[in-house]
């Protein structure tokens, strides 16, 4: 009798619509049932958001740092100063012999006067200046190199020929704390990435031990659905969508941390720009860190739910 | 519907639940399962709900080897074969009606037809007013009629009871029985496993004995 034929196929319900609906009801009572605890949820949220926080800051801080070397447009420039009996007159015949050579693109001269009347406007020591009774500053010839001559090597061995001039005191390479400070920022990205990878690791723990608690408070429902026909994957889809919800609600505090942070320092960059005469402003949270952190946090607990998920759901077996 | 051969199970700790069990059950057909604790009487429930897999011999149900059923299967096979136990296993965070709904709600029922067919099984077990309480603030009997009520909403062709009755009182514990015999009579398969033969001996129903692990008397056997 029991071997009689028939399908021993089980009915599967395969309808993507009603799939869909029970998706859309599980996400928003998982996020009911965080909502019954919200103190809990919500410092949960908080580690995970100044996790997520902490390097896209820092990644923005190193991000604007570098936007303002690249300002210097990566070529270096090389600042003459003339020695202090030249005149202006001669000053000009030095820039223009200077801007004769075949490796230089461009020359400036800053001649006496100006450079005068640049440094009693900047130093903010005009009314001492003003009690000398001759100019003490040599006249300067800003020089930019051809963009043939790019390494840093190239462009000292170009400076040590200028300083060779009779007329020049000294040749100055400004090409050096460029160079220095994207050696820093580099430095300083690649140790973001690290603590990116490190925070996100933490993120994962963070929500894999809270699913995991979550999972043996509700160890006995979770028997229950299981004796009663629940599938894996109806079991595991609320404790996902947790990690989801924790993932979300991290990535907008970590958002918000990022913000405010921003905009408590926003007041004294300006003041600090305005001191070195640029106008330089912090740059916004970029839309790729946006996207990253927006998507990465739920990404992230979706992860870490799917870790504890995978661990612990299938030692629950109804007895 | 239900067919042991000659089926055994040792558990890992090496103690025999069953050795060497034959048992037919026919669709529609009704058996009490008895024996002293320890018989085996729960082992053979468990193996077909697949709560255990027998380590020798084959369990059939419903026209499918369970042994050769894959494990993401279980679920929609214990779809089919309702369970009832001595501690009811309501959750107690849900209401009645929750409790009952959810073998629907875990098969993706839709709402209107999860109302239409808990109200169904509150009513059979004479619970209709009962839906919005919690189970705690039940009696023991009204709490295994919301189990069993739990048991049937998805009409499962196959209803299994371990110990019904185990912690009632004998006029509770008949009133239960009675509920399973009107089961029986449209057309669902039971196998009831108790310890009360005094009760069951009134209804004439088939008696399978257990001892030791193994059918020691059958009312209704193969000759």
């Amino acid at each position: 009798m029991a071997r009689r034929a028939k399908s021993t196929k089980f009915r599967r319900n395969r309808n993507p619509v009603t799939w869909l609906l029970r998706h859309a009801q599980m996400s928003l009572s998982s996020l009911g049932r965080l909502s019954r605890n919200p103190i809990s949820t919500a410092m949960t949220a908080a580690v995970i958001g100044i996790a997520l926080a902490l390097p896209s800051g820092l990644h923005l801080l190193v991000d604007n740092v570098s936007q303002l070397s690249s300002t210097w447009d990566g070529s270096a420039s090389i600042s003459l100063f003339l020695s202090e009996g030249v005149s202006d007159e001669q000053a000009d015949i030095v820039r223009k012999q200077v801007a004769l050579r075949a490796d230089i693109a461009e020359t400036r001269l800053i001649d006496r006067d100006q450079a005068l009347e640049e440094f009693r406007r900047l130093s903010g020591f005009g009314e001492a200046i003003d009690l000398l009774d001759q100019n003490p500053l040599p006249a300067v010839v800003l020089v930019r190199p051809q963009n043939s001559v790019q390494s840093a090597d190239a462009v000292a061995a170009l400076a040590r020929e200028l300083q060779a001039y009779r007329e020049i005191e000294l040749a100055q390479l400004d090409l050096q704390w460029v160079e220095r400070l994207g050696a820093i920022t580099n430095t300083i990205e690649r140790a973001v990435i690290i603590l990116a990878a490190l925070l996100a690791g933490a993120v994962l723990l963070i929500v894999g031990n809270t699913i995991r608690l979550e999972i043996q408070n509700r160890h006995d429902e979770i028997e229950v659905v299981k004796l009663v026909g629940g599938t894996d994957a109806f079991i595991r889809r609320p404790f996902l969508y947790e990690g989801i919800w924790y993932g979300l609600l991290g990535a907008a505090i970590g958002l918000l941390l990022v913000l405010s942070s921003l905009y408590l320092l926003d007041g004294p960059v300006q003041r600090l720009a305005g001191l070195y005469e640029s106008d330089f402003a912090l740059a916004v949270i970029d839309p790729a860190s946006l996207l990253g952190v927006l998507f990465g946090g739920p990404l992230l607990g979706l992860a870490g739910a799917w870790l504890a998920v995978g661990r612990h759901l299938a030692q629950i077996q109804p007895e | 519907m239900i067919r042991f051969d000659n089926v055994a199970k040792r558990y890992a700790t090496g103690h025999e639940g069953l050795s060497g069990v034959n048992l037919h059950l026919a669709p529609g057909e009704m058996a009490f399962l008895t024996g002293h604790s320890g018989a085996g009487k729960s082992t053979l429930l468990k193996l077909i709900g697949l709560l255990e897999r027998a380590t020798r011999g084959q369990v059939w149900v419903n026209g499918r080897n369970l042994n050769k059923l894959k494990s993401r299967d279980i679920p929609y096979h214990r779809r089919e074969v309702g369970m009832i136990f001595q501690d009811h296993r309501l959750l107690h965070d849900r209401t009645v009606f929750d409790n009952i709904a959810l073998p629907l709600v875990v098969a993706g029922m839709g709402h209107a037809e999860v109302k239409r067919r808990v109200r169904a099984a509150l009513d059979k077990v004479s619970l209709l007013k009962k839906e919005k309480v919690f189970p705690i603030t039940l009696s023991g009997g009204e709490q295994q009629r919301v189990g069993i009520a739990r048991a049937l909403v998805s009409r499962p062709p196959v209803l299994l009871a371990d110990e019904p009755t185990g912690n009632l009182d004998p006029e509770l514990s008949r009133e239960i029985m009675e509920l399973f015999l009107q089961f029986n009579q449209v057309g669902v398969t039971l196998l009831v496993a108790t310890h009360d033969v005094e009760l069951i001996s009134s209804f004439g129903k088939r008696i399978v004995n257990l001892r030791d692990g193994r059918v020691a008397d059958d009312s209704g056997g193969p000759a």
